[in-house]
């Protein structure tokens, strides 16, 4: 493998996307985003539960996005300003669908950096730059229920929360205790949103769990096959599941960011041969680049440039 | 690498282009016309407006040639062009009682009133492949019949209500608003009407095999195939201004109405129950497989052991979709590193502690003459790695 094939986190080029003005703006009719609106504020109101809504069949496959697509779709504005990313990076190809989509159905400015964004749509990642009052963060979930690993009838799992009937998964972080040593939940670990609903945080690694906890953005989640949303309002308690004697831990590596030396955000391996050689580097491309901007550096940096 | 790198933007834009050179095969070879397919492929046409909750066969032929004939990617292009679309309001129900029929036939009686009329059928074509087709051998059509069909044509499952041999399906009190699956998530218990919804725009395959596993064994509903009839209907709606229903259009459909035996309550006395199949177009194994999967999906409300996967209204509807289903396989596809490095953090760090513990008590026991049994790992730690990249691709 050659140095060329490394990332190079330079910007792109992005081809330009016209609006289409085939489709309304947002590609959803109005009434319909009016219904996602009322389930969102129903979402917002009763933090962590599983709203119900008449998920509409998108341009893009169920599985892909489609839950937080259909609610970018309904809050979107024309003077918003959004990023999509995808495992922390704008330039997975899914994101860069999602963010051509929008540019084309509704014209909106798209941008990679969290500041200028106010509205970041994410698949298994919260940027590792924080966020601040009046973003809106959406949430693509592939499936919202927590308990469905324990239970797989929705009726019986709708009852649970009811009934706040949430003994089953702390059972099951002790049998991993008890097993391996370790709770083995090590992405989409379960939360306790404002002391009452367990929340599926959709598949972000536990690294990011302790964003969730009085984040001052507002977070919203959809899944669009399961037809759900959720919410957790700003500055709102996320307590990750634990006990007194296991608290809740987050991932450490032994190496830093081969690319711009950060030691506090969440890195992805990148194997650089077929003898074991790896290097790591930051998940979030957009707070890597701009580290490496403002002067900081890893073992590797200037490897790789554009 | 196909993700992390810069650039997927045109890569994006690339793979459209070869797409297109895919779809379109050698150009030397004329390109097929959107009449061509709708006139002589309708029976994937059929199953496309059928699957797509569309009937547009304009559309469907479009959208089959723009999907390469992929079935599945073809509904789902239908399904999101359909989500665009105005609803003006709900069709006056179908009367298919008064069905221009090309074909109707009864499995319970040997001849019924208007007679049984085969129409184009594979049934008895015997399967053997046709090598005139390989030139374009002219069809022969047959004449039309001296006496012509009757335009009305009662339904087998009416003749057996004159006498109550089979339960009603008369419209009920009120004639309320239908619940309608493509506007309302479904719950839990789903009614009849949303269950049906649900089948009808079912995955053909799906339901087959469901319909199938309860011939099986895995749910019995011993049915019989009362009527399957395929034809034109003429679709009504009642316009307000007007104050009556005008007809808006002509839409083909194939019915199956299967009955099945069932003890009946002391009251009522027994008598036959039914299960419904209705498809956009002529989708006659889809029909029967709707019919059998409705009638196993009302075993428990009959009082039957409702105990088989068919019986299971969770497990039948949520997964009958193949729209729903194929996207979320597919993902699979999308990345998954970040969750991926969360389990291959936790499995490099157990281990490790295994290896140390394993190290000390060689330790203890005065033996360091191996270091290398470490590599193996123990059953357990080999059964969290494998659950753990099990939910790693579960999601």
């Amino acid at each position: 493998m050659t140095s060329t094939d490394m990332p190079s986190f330079a910007s792109a080029t992005q081809a330009e996307v016209v609006r289409d003005p085939h489709y309304n703006f947002g590609y959803l009719d109005e009434s319909t985003k009016r219904m996602l609106r009322r389930a969102l504020l129903k979402a917002v109101a009763i933090p962590g539960y599983q709203v119900p809504f008449g998920s509409r069949e998108m341009p893009l496959p169920y599985g892909w996005g489609t839950g937080g697509i259909q609610v970018t779709a309904a809050i979107i504005g024309a003077g918003d300003v959004l990023k999509v990313i995808d495992q922390g990076s704008d330039d997975t190809t899914n994101a860069i669908n999602i963010r051509r989509f929008f540019a084309r159905v509704t014209g909106v400015r798209t941008t990679e950096s969290t500041r200028a964004a106010s509205i970041v749509q994410t698949r298994h990642r919260i940027p590792e730059t924080p966020l601040r009052e009046g973003q809106i963060v959406v949430f693509q979930v592939p499936i919202p229920e927590p308990l469905r690993w324990l239970e797989p009838s929705e009726t019986e799992t709708r009852t649970m929360h009811a009934l706040a009937e949430y003994g089953g998964m702390h059972v099951k972080l002790y049998e991993d205790i008890a097993q391996h040593g370790h709770i083995a939940t090590t992405y989409d670990y379960p939360v306790v949103v404002n002391e009452r609903y367990m929340m599926r945080p959709s598949p972000i690694p536990k690294f990011d769990n302790p964003k969730l906890d009085n984040n001052p953005a507002l977070m919203l989640f959809g899944a669009g096959r399961e037809k759900r949303v959720y919410a957790v309002p700003p500055y709102t308690r996320v307590k990750s599941l634990d006990f007194q004697d296991h608290p809740f831990t987050v991932e450490k590596w032994s190496d830093c960011c081969a690319l711009c030396g950060s030691r506090d955000s969440y890195l992805d391996e990148i194997i650089l041969d077929d003898q074991g050689t790896r290097r790591f580097v930051c998940s979030d491309t957009e707070y890597c680049a701009d580290r490496q901007a403002a002067g900081h550096g890893g073992p590797a940096a200037g490897e790789y440039t554009a | 690498m196909y993700v992390a790198v810069k650039g997927g933007e045109r890569a994006i834009l690339n793979s459209y282009r070869m797409l297109d050179s895919y779809r379109r095969g050698d150009p030397s070879v004329p390109a097929l016309t959107l009449a061509q397919i709708r006139e002589q492929m309708p029976l994937a046409v059929s199953r496309v407006m059928a699957e797509g909750s569309l009937y547009d066969p304009h559309l469907a032929a479009l959208a089959l040639k723009q999907a390469a004939g992929d079935t599945i990617e073809a509904i789902f292009l239908l399904r999101a062009y359909r989500t665009t679309l105005p609803r003006f309001g709900y069709t006056q129900p179908l009367d298919t009682a008064r069905m221009g029929l090309q074909r109707r036939i009864s499995a319970t009686f040997k001849d019924v009133p208007g007679g049984q009329i085969l129409g184009p059928t594979y049934d008895y074509t015997q399967r053997l492949l046709d090598f005139s087709l390989e030139d374009d051998a002219p069809a022969q059509p047959l004449p039309p019949a001296d006496v012509p069909v009757a335009s009305t044509m009662p339904r087998v499952t009416d003749l057996l209500r004159h006498e109550s041999l089979v339960e009603d399906d008369a419209v009920p009190p009120g004639d309320p608003a239908p619940f309608d699956l493509t506007r309302q998530p479904l719950t839990f218990p789903a009614s009849r009407p949303a269950r049906l919804q649900n089948l009808a725009r079912a995955d053909e395959g799906y339901l087959l095999s469901m319909g199938y596993s309860t011939q099986r064994g895995y749910g019995n509903t011993h049915p019989f195939a009362a009527e399957i009839r395929y034809g034109t209907v003429e679709v009504e709606m009642f316009v307000e201004e007007l104050g009556f229903a005008v007809t808006v259009g002509e839409i083909d459909v194939t019915e199956c109405q299967m009955v099945s035996q069932f003890a009946g309550d002391p009251q009522e006395g027994p008598r036959f129950t039914r299960g419904y199949g209705l498809v956009f177009g002529y989708g006659e194994r889809k029909a029967m497989s709707m019919a059998l999967v409705d009638r196993a999906l009302r075993a428990a409300e009959l009082g039957e052991a409702a105990d088989s996967p068919a019986n299971d209204h969770e497990f039948v509807l949520y997964h009958s979709d193949n729209v729903e289903a194929s996207g979320f396989v597919q993902h699979l596809k999308l990345p998954h590193y970040v969750d991926f490095q969360a389990n291959l953090e936790l499995v490099r760090r157990m281990r490790h502690e295994l290896a140390q513990q394993q190290q000390q008590a060689r330790h203890a026991a005065g033996d360091d003459t191996s270091a290398a049994a470490m590599h193996d790992g123990a059953p357990t730690t080999r059964a969290a790695a494998a659950s753990s990249l099990d939910e790693a691709i579960a999601s």
